[in-house]
């Protein structure tokens, strides 16, 4: 039955040959898309000898070599992954929180602005960062905060995306009796958000964290403009300043090695837990 | 005691107010403050020449004059839009490809949590280091052009960075990577939601699957499509990472790959602030109204 159903379907072609097509494209796209990292791979484990030499497909036995020479080098990368590390984490959870407070503002309570609120934030979602740097930056220098992580964390409590991907969550996993519920027994509105509503909303707070986290990881026009200090500065300063330094000088292994070393974490994390990375983003996009 | 209860729903509500505080304020601060003052910036000559500060003096309408008088910026402004549209364009065709694939029961493609997660993957990549990764890659001598060479593709090494095409291509390239997962997950919820009582009619009055995908799929998407073509090019006039760090922010060769972000970088560097003002009120007005036309979108489908 079903064989007849796909002949039916597939005047054009047989329905193996567009199965065939499918997979064929879907190889060349992942080849696409892995084969830079295999390179990439490859030849952080060379020597800048053997990379002028020409490229190979297999490995060089100099991988623990550039590591030690970079880590020894001019560049500070530990404080660098460090610095990074400290602005991502801190704007994943600062943001995770306090969105999930605005959306829970918005969802719960029953106020005058609440629809301008709503609204509000919506218009503004896509208001990229970029067209108030300016007076950003110069707010900063106002404030005495250049050379500070607080201008690049603070600002991450007002999120209009997470907020909405919490707001749309919410819809579905809390329901108002639950609210009612542990007013009922006496709960304060605050504690009632804290050790109730914060649990229950575990699965989007995890999504959400690790695209903060990632986004501020990545995050490269800001910091760029704020941070100065070498003590400061976060991994991708560090790697727009290897490519304006004169690379021709440079031991070409350590380069590679260094771009591993910035994309790695994301890797390894991504890895884990791509299944609910992917889910997250289906999700988020279904937008009414 | 009605009266208390009545008390007790309106001290309630006040508290929607109180859980609103950190974002307005923080909003207000670190948005709010600095876009009003970059709209302000912008009406003043205020700039440094050397050691000395200009201004700021009141200029009026005048870094507008000047910045729009000038050809730099509609020259930037077409490398965004071509260098968006030439990933866009490849970035449509292979999402909606593969997310009528994906979502077709009859096809019974295997592996697909494996394909997914593999296309989704270079959107996390630090845009900077996989600039950086492209630059040492293509660069004259690099890895590609000794594949290439190898292979016997090539005679001599392509100088990828120094020919205007040649570069464009590779920031349409990354940016296509990085976001054809994103777009095919997308699109791939937009066809899920596409009632398959539909698809079954079809099938019953024996459409072939290429008349089932233009017929209907096609049009049943179009809201979408424009929602993921709206914010694609709102993203799209930010590009900044990738054409900054592969060409070292001069946008070379000839300024063919310099974008309004990175000229907008340019004047904040150099305290700039009247034209990186007047630049800036320009790059909001436009996204301003590219995002109204995604509110009424989104907002009709409720």
């Amino acid at each position: 039955m079903t064989s007849t159903n796909e002949k039916q379907l597939s005047k054009g072609m047989g329905i193996r040959a567009r199965r065939g097509i499918a997979y064929v494209v879907l190889v060349l796209l992942s080849f696409l898309c892995l084969f830079w990292f295999y390179v990439l791979f490859i030849n952080a484990t060379r020597s800048n000898g053997e990379l002028t030499k020409g490229f190979t497909p297999l490995p060089g036995g100099y991988l623990l070599t550039n590591w030690t020479n970079l880590v020894h080098g001019t560049l500070p990368v530990w404080q660098g992954l460090f610095n990074s590390f400290v602005v991502a984490a801190s704007c994943a959870i600062l943001c995770t929180y306090f969105s999930s407070m605005t959306a829970y503002a918005i969802h719960v309570y029953d106020f005058k602005l609440k629809k301008f609120m709503f609204t509000f934030i919506l218009m503004i979602m896509m208001i990229p960062t970029q067209v108030t740097a300016l007076g950003f930056l110069q707010l900063v220098g106002k404030m005495g905060l250049e050379d500070n992580f607080i201008p690049l964390i603070v600002p991450s409590i007002a999120a209009p995306v997470t907020f909405f991907y919490m707001k749309q969550y919410m819809e579905s996993a809390l329901p108002l009796s639950l609210v009612e519920a542990a007013r009922i027994d006496g709960s304060g509105e605050f504690r009632t958000f804290n050790s109730i509503v914060l649990p229950l909303m575990k699965p989007a707070i995890a999504v959400q964290a690790i695209f903060t986290f990632v986004s501020n990881w990545n995050n490269y026009f800001t910091p760029a403009l704020i941070l100065h200090d070498d003590k400061m500065k976060t991994l991708p300063i560090l790697i727009a300043q290897l490519r304006s330094a004169d690379w021709l000088k440079f031991d070409m292994g350590q380069v590679y090695v260094m771009i591993a070393f910035s994309i790695f974490p994301v890797i390894v994390v991504y890895l884990l837990l791509s299944k609910f990375i992917v889910q997250g983003v289906a999700m988020g996009s279904v937008k009414g | 005691m009605k009266a208390a209860k009545r008390g007790k729903v309106v001290s309630y509500n006040r508290w929607g107010y109180i859980f609103l505080i950190p974002f307005v304020l923080v909003y207000l601060v670190f948005q709010f403050i600095p876009l009003v003052s970059t709209v302000y910036n912008s009406f003043y000559e205020n700039y440094r020449s050397g050691l000395t500060q200009i201004g700021p003096n009141f200029v009026g309408l005048g870094n507008y004059r000047a910045l729009l008088a000038n050809s730099d910026i509609w020259i930037y402004l077409r490398n965004t839009l071509i260098m968006w549209a030439m990933g866009f364009v490849p970035q449509i065709i292979v999402s909606l490809l593969l997310g009528a694939w994906f979502t077709n029961p009859s096809l019974r493609l295997k592996g697909q949590q494996f394909f997914k997660t593999v296309i989704y993957l270079p959107n996390l990549i630090m845009a900077s280091a996989f600039a950086m990764l492209f630059f040492t890659l293509f660069s004259d001598g690099g890895p590609i052009n000794s594949i290439l060479v190898q292979l016997g593709i090539l005679d001599a090494p392509f100088r990828f960075l120094s020919n205007t095409w040649g570069t464009r291509s590779l920031v349409a390239m990354m940016n296509f990577l990085m976001w054809f997962g994103n777009t095919t997950i997308l699109l791939m919820a937009g066809m899920m939601g596409i009632d398959t009582s539909l698809f079954e009619a079809a099938e019953v009055d024996g459409a072939t699957s290429t008349q089932v995908f233009f017929r209907i799929t096609l049009p049943l998407l179009r809201p979408i499509l424009i929602y993921v073509m709206i914010t694609s090019l709102i993203g799209g006039l930010q590009m900044f990472d990738v054409p900054q760090v592969l060409t070292n922010g001069t946008g070379e060769p000839m300024r063919s790959s310099m974008t309004l972000i990175m000229y907008l970088n340019k004047h904040l560097f150099n305290k700039n602030y009247g034209l990186g003002g007047a630049l800036s009120v320009f790059l909001f007005i436009i996204t301003g109204v590219l995002s109204l036309i995604v509110f009424r979108f989104s907002s009709e489908k409720k």
